[in-house]
C-alpha cells in the first residue's frame, strides 16, 4: 500500500477532495450527524461541486440541523440563499436526503421483482411489511443499498454519510453480506419446499411439525409465500449485495470515525477503528468534537485556583461594589476552574490512549453555543478543515 | 399532587424540590400519577446515544437495592458498561450478583431462544447447540421481530417469575426501542394462532400493564437530545403499550451564580481589574475566569434546552435531574452518587 500512503491526506480538506464517498461512523451523541452535513456544506463551499448528505439514522435529526423543516426518502437541494443568508458563497450544490426504511424497500422490490404480479404480491405480504417498516436490521441493508443506488446515479461529486452509533454501523458494514448468505441458505430452499413441490406432506416432517406448534399454519404459509416470493429476486439481490459490499471498500471511498473524549464514546470509537482496520476498509479520518479548551489544564492556573480557595475576602477586597459577593464569587470561580480541570486533564489522558492510524486527527473545541443553522455548520466545518 | 408544580418548575435553580410522583392510587385513570419507580417491575431506560442511560440503569439499580429490594439489571446492548460501574467484571447470560442486592446480565438472543424452548415449549432440541444455532440464525432472519421478541420475552419471563423485584434494562437507544416494545404487538398481529400467539398475549398483559412496566427517557440539556426524547415520547404513547414513566436530565451543570454574582464577576473581568487581582493572586488568572465564563455559557444554553423539553412534555411526566460529575473516572463511587441524587429527586 505504498501508493496510498504516499498519497495519504494530511487534512480533512485533502482526504474530501480525494474520495467520492465518507461514511461518518462512531458512537451515539458525539456530534456525528452534525459534523457530516458541517463537512458536506463545507466542502460545497471551500470545493464546489454536487454533495450530498445522506442520513441513515432511524432518529431524524438532520434535517434540524440543516434549518430544514423535513427531509425525506428523496434528495432535496439547500437553497443557495441558506448560505446567503450567513456570508457563505456556495461554489457548488448540498442536497441532502434521509432514508426511508419502507419506502426504500418498496423501490427495491419495485426494481427486482421479475413481473407485476410476483411484485404486488410481495408489496402486500404481512410478512414483507413487518419486515420492511419496523425491523432494525432491514434498515442497515436498506441503507447501504440506497448508498449504492444513489452513488450508482453518478449524480454527486461526494457523498457524506451519516450512520446509526457504533453497534449498529457494524451491522450495517455486514448487512449486504448477511443479505446474500441468507438468500443463497439450503435451509431456506429446505423451508420452501413443500409449498413449492407439494411432494412432500407438509406436516409429515418433524421440523414442520414444531414449526407448526410455534408459529402456526397461517404464519408459516405467509413465510413460505413470503420467501418463494423473494427466490425470484435472489440472482439479482445476491448480485446487488455484492456490489454493495465492493462499493464500500472501494479506494474512493473512506471512513471517518467521529467521537468525544468521554470514556465510553472513545472506548467504542476504538473498537470501530480496530474493526474497519481489519476489514481493510479505509480508515481516512478521526474527529474528536466537543474538547474542552487547553488552558483548563494549565497547571499554573490549577495551582493558582488552589491558592485562591483560601483568600478570596483578600483577593476580592475594593475591586467591586460589594466585596461579600466578589468574594463568594472568586471562590466559585476558582472551584469551577478546578471542576472543569478534572473533566479536561481526563479528556487529555483518553486522547493520549487514543491508537489506530487515521490519515487525519482532528480536535474540534467546545463551543459555546449550539449549532442550529448553516452558520453554525460552516463555522464547524472550517475548524475540521484544514 | 400538584400538576402544574411540573410545569413551572424552574429548571434554573440547582436544587430543585423532589419530584412529586406520589399520590393519586393507580388505577384512578389516564391521568393519574405514575407508580412510584421503583416500585415497577419492568423499567426500561433509553435515551439517545451518549447520553447516561447506562449511568441511569446502574444509578436506579443501586438506588432500589438500597431500600431493600433485588434487582436485576439486564444490559441489552452487551457492552459490559454496566458491570464496570460497578466495578465488576463482565456477565453473561447468567445473572450474577455483582454488587448487594444488584444482579447483572447480558442479553443474548440465542441463549434466551435456548432457555424458552426448554422452559416454554419443552422442544427436544436442547443440548445440540450446532444446528440450534444454525436454526436460530435462520428463524431470527426470517421471521421479523424474532431477536427482539426473545429479548422482551426474556425481561417479561424475569417479571412473571418474580426472581427479582425489580428488572432495569440499559435498553436500545431512542431510535431503535420502539421496534423492540412494539414487537410483541407486531408478532400477534402477523400470529393469529399457535403458541407464540399466546405467548405474546401475556407480554403485552406484562408490557401494557403501567403498574408494572415504565420506560425512563433520559437526555442530557442540549438541543438534539432533547429534540429526540419529544419525540420519543409521542412515539412510545403512539406506537407501544408502555408508559413512560419519567424523564431523566443528565449532567446538569451546576449554577455558579445568581444575577447579582454575575453583575459582580463582569465587574472583576474588567481588564484593568482583572490586572490587580492577577498581582494580588500571584499569577495571572484569566484562564480562571475564561473557565467560569465558559461554565456560565455552557449553563445557560443548557437551561434554554431544560425548558423546552419541559414545556413540550406531557403535562405531569416527572422530570428527574442529575447532576453533572466532575469525576476523574465513573466506578462505584459515582454509581453511589448517581443514586442518591435520584434518591432526593425522588423524595426517598
Amino acid at each position: 500500500m505504498t501508493a496510498a500512503a504516499a498519497g495519504a491526506a494530511k487534512t480533512v480538506a485533502q482526504l474530501l477532495a480525494a474520495k467520492d464517498i465518507v461514511i461518518a461512523c462512531g458512537p451515539g451523541g458525539v456530534g456525528k450527524t452534525t459534523t457530516a452535513a458541517a463537512l458536506a456544506a463545507t466542502a460545497v463551499v471551500e470545493q464546489g461541486g454536487r454533495v450530498l448528505v445522506l442520513t441513515v439514522d432511524p432518529a431524524r435529526r438532520l434535517a434540524d440541523a440543516l434549518g430544514l423543516k423535513g427531509i425525506g426518502n428523496d434528495e432535496v437541494r439547500i437553497t443557495d440563499d441558506v448560505f446567503e443568508k450567513v456570508g457563505a458563497h456556495p461554489r457548488g450544490e448540498l442536497w441532502a436526503a434521509m432514508l426511508d426504511t419502507k419506502q426504500s424497500w418498496d423501490d427495491l422490490i419495485r426494481t427486482h421483482a421479475p413481473d407485476d404480479e410476483t411484485r404486488q404480491q410481495i408489496l402486500a405480504n404481512p410478512l414483507y411489511q413487518n419486515i420492511s417498516g419496523r425491523f432494525v436490521q432491514s434498515h442497515d441493508y436498506i441503507a447501504m443499498e440506497r448508498l449504492y443506488e444513489i452513488h450508482s446515479e453518478g449524480k454527486y461529486d461526494l457523498i457524506v454519510v451519516d450512520t446509526p452509533p457504533t453497534r449498529n454501523a457494524l451491522d450495517f458494514l455486514d448487512a449486504p453480506q448477511r443479505m446474500a448468505d441468507f438468500f443463497s441458505s439450503r435451509l431456506l430452499r429446505w423451508l420452501i419446499v413443500p409449498y413449492r413441490s407439494r411432494l412432500v406432506n407438509f406436516a409429515s416432517k418433524p421440523f414442520y411439525q414444531i414449526a407448526d406448534r410455534i408459529l402456526g399454519t397461517q404464519f408459516l404459509a405467509d413465510i413460505s409465500e413470503f420467501f418463494i416470493l423473494f427466490q425470484s429476486m435472489y440472482a439479482g439481490f445476491v448480485e446487488r449485495a455484492e456490489a454493495v459490499t465492493r462499493l464500500l471498500s472501494d479506494r474512493r471511498t473512506t471512513f471517518m470515525v467521529v467521537s468525544t473524549l468521554e470514556a465510553t464514546p472513545v472506548r467504542e470509537a476504538e473498537f470501530f477503528s480496530a474493526e474497519l482496520m481489519a476489514r481493510k476498509l479505509h480508515l481516512g479520518a478521526v474527529v474528536l468534537n466537543k474538547v474542552l479548551p487547553e488552558y483548563l489544564r494549565d497547571a499554573h492556573a490549577d495551582k493558582l485556583a488552589q491558592s485562591m480557595i483560601g483568600r478570596t475576602t483578600e483577593l476580592a477586597a475594593g475591586l467591586s461594589d460589594d466585596p461579600v459577593v466578589a468574594a463568594r464569587v472568586l471562590g466559585e470561580v476558582a472551584e469551577s476552574f478546578l471542576n472543569f480541570g478534572v473533566v479536561a486533564r481526563r479528556e487529555a489522558e483518553q486522547q493520549a490512549e487514543l491508537k489506530g492510524a487515521p490519515d487525519v486527527l482532528v480536535t474540534v473545541p467546545f463551543f459555546d453555543a449550539d449549532i442550529y443553522d448553516m452558520g453554525g455548520l460552516l463555522q464547524l466545518g472550517a475548524q475540521v478543515w484544514d | 399532587m400538584s400538576k402544574s408544580g411540573h410545569r413551572h418548575r424552574t429548571v434554573a435553580s440547582g436544587s430543585a424540590p423532589p419530584e412529586d410522583v406520589h399520590g393519586g392510587g393507580a388505577g384512578t385513570g389516564a391521568v393519574s400519577a405514575a407508580p412510584d419507580l421503583l416500585d415497577l417491575r419492568l423499567l426500561f431506560v433509553t435515551g439517545k446515544g451518549g447520553v447516561g442511560k447506562t449511568t441511569v440503569a446502574a444509578g436506579l439499580s443501586q438506588l432500589a437495592a438500597e431500600h431493600g429490594k433485588r434487582v436485576l439489571v439486564c444490559e441489552v446492548d452487551a457492552k459490559g458498561d454496566v458491570t464496570s460501574l460497578f466495578e465488576a467484571p463482565p456477565t453473561e447470560f447468567t445473572p450474577r450478583e455483582i454488587a448487594p442486592g444488584v444482579w447483572s446480565m447480558s442479553m443474548d438472543t440465542e441463549a434466551s431462544l435456548r432457555e424458552y424452548l426448554k422452559l416454554q415449549l419443552r422442544i427436544p432440541v436442547v443440548g445440540r447447540i450446532g444446528p440450534l444455532a444454525k436454526a436460530f440464525d435462520f428463524v431470527a432472519t426470517a421471521a421479523p421481530g424474532v431477536r427482539e421478541i426473545l429479548t422482551v420475552g426474556k425481561l417479561c419471563w424475569e417479571v412473571r417469575e418474580s426472581h427479582y423485584d425489580l428488572v432495569v434494562v440499559d435498553a436500545p437507544a431512542s431510535g431503535h426501542i420502539i421496534g423492540q416494545l412494539a414487537a410483541p404487538q407486531a408478532i400477534n398481529d402477523l400470529v393469529k394462532v399457535g403458541l407464540i400467539r399466546s405467548q405474546t398475549d401475556w407480554m403485552l398483559d406484562i408490557l401494557s400493564d403501567e403498574r408494572q412496566t415504565g420506560l425512563v427517557a433520559v437526555c442530557t440539556p442540549e438541543e438534539m437530545p432533547v429534540s429526540e426524547t419529544l419525540e420519543l415520547a409521542t412515539r412510545v404513547r403512539e406506537e407501544t403499550t408502555v408508559r413512560m414513566s419519567a424523564v431523566v436530565i443528565n449532567r446538569v451543570l451546576p449554577e455558579l451564580f445568581g444575577q447579582r454574582e454575575e453583575e459582580i464577576f463582569e465587574q472583576l473581568r474588567a481588564p484593568d481589574v482583572e490586572r490587580v487581582l492577577s498581582e494580588r493572586a500571584g499569577g495571572t488568572v484569566t484562564p480562571v475566569l475564561e473557565a467560569a465564563r465558559l461554565a456560565v455559557t455552557m449553563r445557560r444554553t443548557r437551561s434554554a434546552h431544560m425548558q423546552r423539553l419541559q414545556a413540550g412534555l406531557p403535562e405531569g411526566m416527572p422530570v428527574l435531574l442529575l447532576p453533572y460529575l466532575f469525576a476523574r473516572s465513573f466506578g462505584a463511587r459515582t454509581t453511589r452518587q448517581v443514586a442518591h441524587a435520584f434518591g432526593d429527586e425522588l423524595g426517598l
